[in-house]
């Protein structure tokens, strides 16, 4: 069965073009996680505070992103996203923004996960820690920054790369707004090849291989903590 | 920005004797059937595997650990392109498979695939909720003349399962979000009747909300029924809650 499988597609000028598919998954993937913590630390900071109204919106937008398929908000932000930059910046109707429109909806989106996590890491350290700076005359801005802030992002280092291996899994549908990813790419050579089987295999190995070995990754480190 | 809102557009005539919200209504079953029958092979097999995963057996240990890394390492996308299009060529009966209606044909592969990739999830959980139980429970089963069945039968699953309702409704919730992902293999469910409505209305904000508030529909049905079977399961006299 899998003796048939014939692999001389895998030539130079195919390998070219997965690595740049390879390219634009891993540049999604990074501006998601760096949007999604500094968003998410926001969205969190928010979602703990005081204040009644910025608790709301947080949790409004938390429960908005999770209740609705990632799908969806591709296909969501690959409508407005164009238009609004169109009318904003006067550009060509017919630049591509669909690049832009998937590091917007992926930035957004994942920053309601990160949030998630990051909440529940500053809840982990202890009360004691911001008493302990209030007595020491620190702000709220300066006991969060310096006491808070340091001590759960260290906590949650593991859980940041989890989520980021999910994310990177999940760039792979950004083919529903058709843009080349890897998979984009590879998927594309498959079919020019008319040998669909090989390649989908191939890119199920690949992925299998990168997310594995950040998965072994991410419990080594967490090993090391405990 | 000039948009002209438009909600009339869903009762217009789309097809033969169908109007655009027949569809939207078409879309929403074939969503519903795919969630369930999938949960349904989701929740068999995750527990089967999660099982495995807590025996003394060291092979049944490795199989249910293997399966959960195999499916949870790769892009679901791939997944479902890999069912619809790889599997029929190299399985055995794939001939007799693409001989069926193509919509029957995603229908089954949508189900497997979900079915296998949610069964992952589930294990773990089912694991977790095992592991989580004190070593003692499973000893005294045993100390009572309870073979191993019996006693994951009478006392390490009815327990576990009730400490991992929460995160199993969140599985629950997830399954419904990723049947999505098999608007790509051309399966017309929810998303995919969107964006259809998209191509032939150009009404695509009515479109899109109608789509994203069934959506949130089904994730409230889900919580509301989930809510209804955790009091049903409540053990009298313990609280899961803190």
């Amino acid at each position: 069965m899998f003796s048939q499988m014939d692999f001389s597609w895998l030539n130079a000028s195919a390998m070219h073009l997965m690595g740049r598919g390879m390219l634009v998954s891993l540049q999604i993937t990074a501006t998601a996680i760096a949007a999604g913590i500094v968003l998410g630390t926001l969205i969190a900071l928010m979602r703990l505070s005081a204040m009644k109204p910025l608790r709301a919106a947080a949790v409004l937008y938390v429960t908005m992103f999770r209740s609705v398929p990632l799908v969806m908000v591709l296909l969501w932000f690959f409508l407005i996203v164009p238009q609004l930059l169109q009318a904003l910046f006067d550009l060509s109707p017919s630049t591509d923004l669909r690049f832009t429109s998937a590091l917007i909806a992926f930035a957004l989106f994942e920053s309601a996960y990160y949030s998630e996590i990051i909440r529940a890491g500053i809840q982990s350290v202890s009360t004691g820690q911001l008493n302990a700076a209030y007595a020491l005359g620190m702000t709220y801005p300066q006991a969060m920054l310096m006491v808070i802030l340091p001590q759960a992002f260290r906590n949650m280092l593991p859980l940041f790369l989890t989520q980021g291996i999910i994310l990177f899994q999940d760039t792979s549908l950004v083919y529903v707004i058709a843009l080349s990813d890897f998979f984009g790419q590879t998927y594309g050579i498959g079919l020019r090849n008319g040998d669909i089987v090989e390649t989908l295999f191939f890119v199920g190995a690949v992925y299998f291989a990168i997310c594995y070995s950040a998965s072994l990754f991410a419990r080594h480190c967490r090993h090391r903590k405990a | 920005m000039s948009y002209r809102w438009d909600w009339g557009v869903f009762l217009e005539h789309a097809s033969r004797n169908q109007s655009y919200l027949d569809w939207l209504i078409s879309g929403l079953e074939v969503t519903l059937a795919l969630g369930l029958s999938a949960w349904a092979m989701a929740l068999v097999l995750g527990t089967t595997l999660g099982v495995a995963r807590t025996l003394p057996s060291r092979l049944c240990r490795f199989v249910g650990a293997a399966y959960v890394e195999l499916f949870r390492n790769v892009p679901l996308l791939v997944q479902f392109f890999i069912w619809y299009f790889a599997v029929p060529e190299i399985a055995p009966g794939g001939d007799q498979f693409k001989q069926l209606p193509p919509f029957t044909q995603q229908l089954l592969a949508a189900i497997v695939c979900l079915g296998f990739f949610t069964a992952a999830r589930v294990c773990e959980q089912v694991r977790s909720g095992i592991q989580s139980l004190p070593k003692g429970q499973k000893g005294a089963g045993l100390a009572l003349g309870l073979t191993l069945g019996q006693t994951y039968r009478h006392v390490l699953l009815p327990m576990s399962f009730r400490i991992v309702l929460p995160p199993i409704t969140s599985e629950f919730l997830n399954i419904f979000k990723n049947s999505a992902v098999a608007s790509t293999i051309g399966l017309m469910e929810l998303a995919a009747q969107g964006r259809q409505l998209v191509d032939y209305t150009a009404h695509s904000y009515e479109s899109f909300i109608a789509v994203t508030a069934l959506y949130a529909v089904i994730s409230l049905g889900v919580i509301a029924v989930m809510r209804v079977v955790e009091n049903l399961c409540r053990v009298p006299g313990m609280s899961l809650e803190k």
